[in-house]
């Protein structure tokens, strides 16, 4: 090799593809595009959804229509036209599989691109896994072991069917369908997405885990997750994923609703890798996603979540810290290269007395993108000795990119107690060079200090899962520092 | 092993080397010395392969290979050491870590399967008992936080770990206690042998009565002006730069 200089490395990184850009042709069942009360009824309908079911959306829809898309983030894009996308798309053979062998053989080859064939989830990871193609489960596995603890895990049309009676009395108690305009939009025509149920006392013996992909053109995904963790129980839940490349942007404005009761503690750890559109920045996902878990008495919520993947992101994981003594923690890495715009970061509501939030975020900018930190930490005025920490941490490459950070504080209590830290910093070329010299190569030498950088979020996240977020971190950063 | 010829190198229109030729063989220790702002740490870049610096006329061989197409991973890769003046800080990333992905880094670059983790676990035990350091030590971010002669004893270490072929020690005496000193000149003297060369470059004579040179050259202007044995040390260190300045 010759002269290698940081242009033949841009080069390179220009013309290398989005590394799961492959899409899968798999006969659909899809809506013709448009919505209105008659096609979120015939969602309803498709899926036989019991009457309150069917109403809860009618009602959701019927506040969305009321309402205007938010503007406030730091982001622009066209906006999505609603009417022009299909509301529903699923695969067609939708039967209950008893066995891989039942699966369609594409859908596997595409979970094999994906390098998550089940077999090998199933023997090494001892994960189980709910795989939600195009917003219909298609195959669940380890189900068993997990019913003999009285562990619920199934897609989320599963339980309104089999459970209905825990998903009335949680969905949209953390996130009401009024709540946010993309989470009203999501509660009436939300697909599919997952439910897990944690009974009292018991610790989920394995990681769940659930892979989504978008993967029809033209239709967005809107997935609903509920989980609820039952007095003194404790599960850590994974969800990861990848969309194949479109031209068109893909909407996708999911809800996550998190409930932890007494006791109880949750960890929630995303690894999100969308389409983030071409070096143009044209396609890519719009990731709208309203998230948010509630604590009760003693109880704990941590969402980690690496981010490096979408065009558009607007996330702010939350917890509402309502019990006394109860725990939120955040923890995110948000990646922005090329064209891409983050707007991403949380919301802590100490309401509880002694209630304690911990913020730790990574913000690393590439390219011409933009990222933003926006936080939230509010004390009430009962939360008797609140305490926070907020630290964000900003990483620049090049000249071309920017990092902003969104602090808001509001305190009604003279007992807390809240501290906020800020750093921003540049991969220097002194840092590449001392790096260079010692043999490590300029791609490696920048995978190597922005893994330093994210370090304290990465030991968050599950030990499988860390690996797969560090690779992910290399690919979406590979040759950009400029 | 080293051969330098007629090298002219500079920053942004600014030429700092005017001229130099510097031949090393293997086995040998060379001293380079000089007055402040007179091209010694330029010269150590320019050999390490920084890009910073411009290389307008002359030749940096090793081995007889031209080094000048060579990025500075791959001139690592084949033996060129720098131990930094001012060694950088890559916070979260351990010694261990930055370690183990330079050999392994260059082990994959000349072919070779990555090293067994024990063998990296016995080659850190090694070297880090050879330069008497402490191995929690190992665990902290590179740089981040270390003392001044922390900094130095580490970059001594990663010459142990690596065993390169030529190493270029540019200040390493600098911000050294006398102990420190003298546990770091241990670990370089331990290290050279028959196959290996070292280029020390210093200010000061102090550093040169642990690690004695086989030839002292004097860097003034660009240009080595002086060339002679360890006894040029000594009279240098009597009669300071002055004299040097004076002549030239």
């Amino acid at each position: 090799m010759s002269k290698y200089t940081e242009d033949d490395l841009k080069i390179e990184l220009e013309n290398k593809e989005y590394e799961y850009g492959f899409y899968t042709d798999i006969e659909s069942d899809t809506f013709p595009v448009g919505l209105n009360e008659d096609i979120v009824r015939a969602i309803s309908k498709k899926k036989e959804e019991p009457e309150w079911m069917t109403n809860w959306r009618v009602e959701a829809f019927r506040a969305w229509e009321q309402m205007i898309e938010p503007e406030w983030a730091n982001v622009h894009y066209e906006k999505p036209k609603f009417q022009d996308i299909s509301y529903y798309s699923a695969p067609l053979k939708k039967a209950k599989y008893e066995s891989l062998d039942e699966v369609d053989p594409e859908l596997l080859e595409t979970f094999k691109k994906l390098g998550i064939s089940l077999d090998e989830q199933k023997v090494l990871a001892g994960v189980a896994v709910d795989i939600v193609m195009d917003s219909v489960s298609v195959a669940t596995t380890f189900k068993k072991t997990l019913a003999e603890k009285g562990i619920i895990f199934c897609s989320i049309s599963e339980a309104i069917k089999e459970h209905p009676e825990l998903v009335q009395k949680y969905i949209g108690s953390v996130v009401p369908q009024k709540d946010n305009f993309y989470a009203a939009l999501n509660s009436a025509v939300f697909s599919d997405g997952s439910f897990c149920y944690i009974p009292k006392g018991v610790r989920c013996p394995m990681e769940l885990s659930t892979y989504f992909r978008i993967n029809q053109a033209g239709t967005g995904q809107f997935e609903r997750t509920l989980v609820i963790a039952d007095e003194g129980s404790y599960v850590s839940y994974l969800e990861g994923c990848t969309a194949p490349s479109r031209d068109e942007n893909q909407l996708h404005a999911a809800v996550v609703e998190l409930i932890a009761l007494d006791d109880a503690e949750i960890k929630y750890s995303t690894v999100q890798n969308w389409f983030p559109g071409n070096k143009e920045g044209k396609g890519g996902v719009f990731n709208f996603v309203t998230k948010r878990g509630l604590c009760e008495k003693n109880a704990k919520i941590s969402w980690t979540q690496v981010e490096t993947g979408s065009a558009v992101t607007w996330k702010y994981p939350s917890c509402v810290l309502k019990g006394d003594n109860s725990v939120g923690e955040f923890y995110s890495i948000a990646v922005t290269n090329n064209f891409q715009q983050a707007d991403t970061g949380t919301k802590m509501i100490h309401l509880g007395k002694n209630t304690k939030s911990t913020i730790i975020s990574k913000g690393i900018s590439a390219g011409k993108s933009q990222n933003s930190y926006r936080g939230l930490v509010q004390i009430s005025s009962r939360a008797d000795n609140a305490r926070n920490f907020s630290q964000c941490d900003s990483l620049l490459m090049g000249n071309n990119c920017g990092a902003h950070t969104f602090p808001y504080i509001e305190s009604k209590n003279p007992s807390a107690k809240i501290e906020h830290e800020a750093t921003t910093s540049k991969i220097g070329e002194d840092q590449v060079f001392y790096c260079n010299q010692r043999g490590i190569p300029t791609e490696k030498a920048i995978a190597l200090i922005v893994n330093g950088f994210s370090k304290e979020v990465l030991n968050k996240l599950p030990m499988e899962f860390a690996v797969e977020a560090q690779k992910l971190l290399e690919i979406s950063l590979e040759g950009s520092v400029g | 092993m080293l051969s330098i010829k007629n090298l002219h190198a500079g920053i942004e229109d600014k030429d700092i080397l005017k001229g130099i030729n510097l031949e090393v063989k293997a086995g040998e220790v060379h001293a380079i010395m000089g007055p402040n702002g007179s091209g010694k740490s330029t010269l150590s870049a320019v050999i390490a392969g920084n890009e910073n610096y411009e290389v307008t006329e002359g030749t940096v061989e090793l081995d007889g290979e031209d080094l000048s197409d060579l990025a500075p991973e791959e001139r690592a890769h084949k033996g060129v050491f720098l131990s930094f003046q001012y060694p950088v800080e890559i916070p979260g990333v351990s010694v261990t870590n930055f370690m183990k992905t330079a050999i392994n880094e260059s082990r994959k670059a000349k072919g070779q399967e990555e090293m067994p983790a024990n063998e990296m676990l016995k080659l850190i035990r090694e070297k880090s008992e050879l330069l008497e350091i402490d191995r929690k030590f190992l665990s902290r971010s590179l740089n981040e936080g270390f003392s001044g002669g922390e900094k130095k004893r580490n970059e001594i270490f990663q010459m142990a770990m690596l065993e390169p072929k030529l190493a270029i020690l540019d200040e390493t005496d600098s911000g050294l206690d006398i102990d420190a000193l003298r546990i770091v000149a241990n670990g370089v003297n331990k290290l050279k042998s028959e196959n290996n060369a070292i280029i020390v470059i210093t200010h000061y004579q102090r550093l040169l009565d642990y690690i004695v040179p086989d030839f002292v050259h004097v860097l003034y202007n660009g240009k080595i002006v002086k060339s002679g044995g360890k006894e040029l040390a000594y009279e240098l260190e009597e009669k300071g730069y002055d004299w040097i300045k004076a002549e030239n």
